[in-house]
């Protein structure tokens, strides 16, 4: 079990999330942009400091006594510009971490990189590279694996390829994944819980049941209020809902599905 | 005939400066790169001073901490270390008068490497030693290539400071730059003239080196 308090201020607002999160649970952190998600999924890779306490399957990685290194927490962490390093093969950036050759074959063809192994970065597209971190980041066989955003640099056909793959190497693996999403149709794909984040604060948290019911909220971000309707991103495409008082644009608001109108 | 012995030591010094900054500057150069401490500027201003000094103060200054009759330049001799107007004395004010030749292309070479690569290196386990061998350095070939040249180079060219410190003994802290000057002093324009010749070919080569390395690391490190 994972469960964490954790208390940070940030330029415009204070973070403050408590989480409890089960072993092999994937959560989706999802919020407009600047919400804190990031920070949060830092905070937890010891990355960024914060005050409260991380508390890992036993293990304790932060609290008032100290706070463990990067380098010691087990980790995996998939960064939304790769990050793979320039001078190293494909093969190499999976050994660097470590030096073990047959599971790094392993995971390279669970993301059908086996082919281009000895490609440099420079090389490959973005998708390709995407999956080479997310291979790299299981080299650690790490407890809790961070995906910041892993996809959204990269084209509808191609994200919905890779979200596949996410969901294999984590059905493989049962690694405790947090992924920050700004899709509302990878986040339903892929979670088994999201968490609603908006300036910092945890605003709501829809577990699998909520999910699968049909009393559930479904959530659109605002992308535009004119004339008393709210234009809203969901499922990949555009809705219109009727406005409130409250609305802002980039704020993640619940649908009510007879309420939505295509445009 | 010519004497080859102030080209010789020239080199001995450029090599043995060179070796020492680069142990000295990449600690430095990757601390300022990642330090949010308010010492930083001062630390920079440091650093970069012997842009703008006159070699001469340098050389004096070294000349008065390290002369027999100080405190370091006594203790050094009872060891058995001679330093002033000797190859060691010749080899402290290089590093001094090279520092910022050696840390200022390393320092923009770590300010531009991508902060995540850095930090995927940290989140593989990897100490913060481990990440600058085998992550960063790798990175920044082409400025660790123009650091060690311009270095080496700079070191060549010194006349001041190695005046000063280490006077022009033939054969012992004679390098080729004096060795012209003495020249011309001596009015013998010939040798003069075959010298500087050879030190013009030589800071060319060392140059069109820097360049062409340069132009083709942009063609490799295209990512």
């Amino acid at each position: 079990m994972v469960a964490l308090g954790l208390r940070k201020i940030l330029r415009d607002f204070t973070l403050e999330v408590s989480l409890r999160i089960e072993r092999s649970e994937f959560v989706v952190i999802q919020g407009p942009s600047g919400s804190g998600k990031t920070t949060l999924l830092r905070i937890i890779a010891g990355l960024e400091k914060a005050e409260g306490a991380i508390e890992m399957e036993g293990e304790r990685w932060l609290d008032e006594d100290g706070s463990l290194p990067p380098q010691k927490r087990s980790i995996g962490f998939v960064f939304q510009n790769y990050a793979l390093f320039p001078t190293m093969s494909v093969l190499q950036n999976l050994l660097f971490v470590q030096n073990d050759k047959s599971f790094a074959l392993h995971l390279l063809r669970l993301v059908d990189m086996l082919d281009l192994k000895e490609r440099y970065p420079h090389e490959l597209s973005g998708g390709q590279k995407q999956r080479v971190a997310l291979a790299r980041a299981y080299m650690r066989r790490p407890k809790v694996m961070l995906l910041d955003e892993p996809l959204s640099a990269l084209d509808p056909a191609i994200r919905t390829h890779l979200q596949s793959k996410i969901k294999e190497l984590h059905e493989e693996f049962g690694t405790t994944t947090f992924m920050v999403s700004h899709d509302v149709a990878e986040s339903y794909r892929l979670a088994d819980r999201i968490v609603l984040l908006e300036r910092g604060r945890v605003r709501e948290i829809l577990d699998k049941e909520a999910l699968l019911s049909h009393k559930t909220h479904h959530v659109g971000e605002v992308v535009d209020i004119k004339d008393g309707k709210a234009y809203v991103a969901f499922m990949g495409q555009i809705f219109r809902i009727p406005a409130t008082k409250d609305m802002e644009v980039g704020q993640m608001v619940p649908l009510q599905i007879g309420e939505i109108r295509a445009l | 005939m010519i004497d080859w012995t102030p080209f010789t030591l020239s080199f001995k010094l450029a090599f043995v400066t060179t070796l020492i900054l680069l142990l000295i500057g990449i600690p430095v150069a990757w601390w300022l790169a990642n330090t949010r401490s308010r010492l930083k500027p001062f630390i920079e201003a440091l650093v970069s001073m012997p842009l703008v000094l006159p070699p001469t103060v340098i050389g004096f200054y070294v000349l008065w901490l390290l002369a027999p009759e100080s405190m370091i330049g006594s203790l050094l001799e009872k060891i058995g270390i001679e330093v002033v107007f000797a190859f060691p004395g010749l080899v402290i004010g290089s590093i001094l008068y090279s520092f910022p030749f050696m840390v200022q292309p390393l320092q923009s070479g770590f300010e531009s490497v991508d902060r995540s690569i850095i930090e995927a290196s940290y989140v593989a386990g990897k100490s913060q030693l481990e990440t600058l061998l085998r992550v960063v350095l790798p990175a920044i070939k082409p400025s660790l290539l123009s650091a060690i040249i311009i270095t080496f180079a700079h070191t060549i060219g010194e006349f001041g400071v190695v005046l000063m410190v280490g006077g022009s003994i033939p054969g012992k802290t004679q390098v080729a730059s004096i060795a012209i000057y003495e020249y011309v002093e001596a009015l013998d324009y010939e040798h003069a003239h075959i010298y500087s010749l050879i030190m013009l070919a030589i800071s060319f080569a060392v140059l069109l080196s820097v360049y062409w390395l340069n132009r083709r690391f942009k063609r490799v490190a295209q990512w």
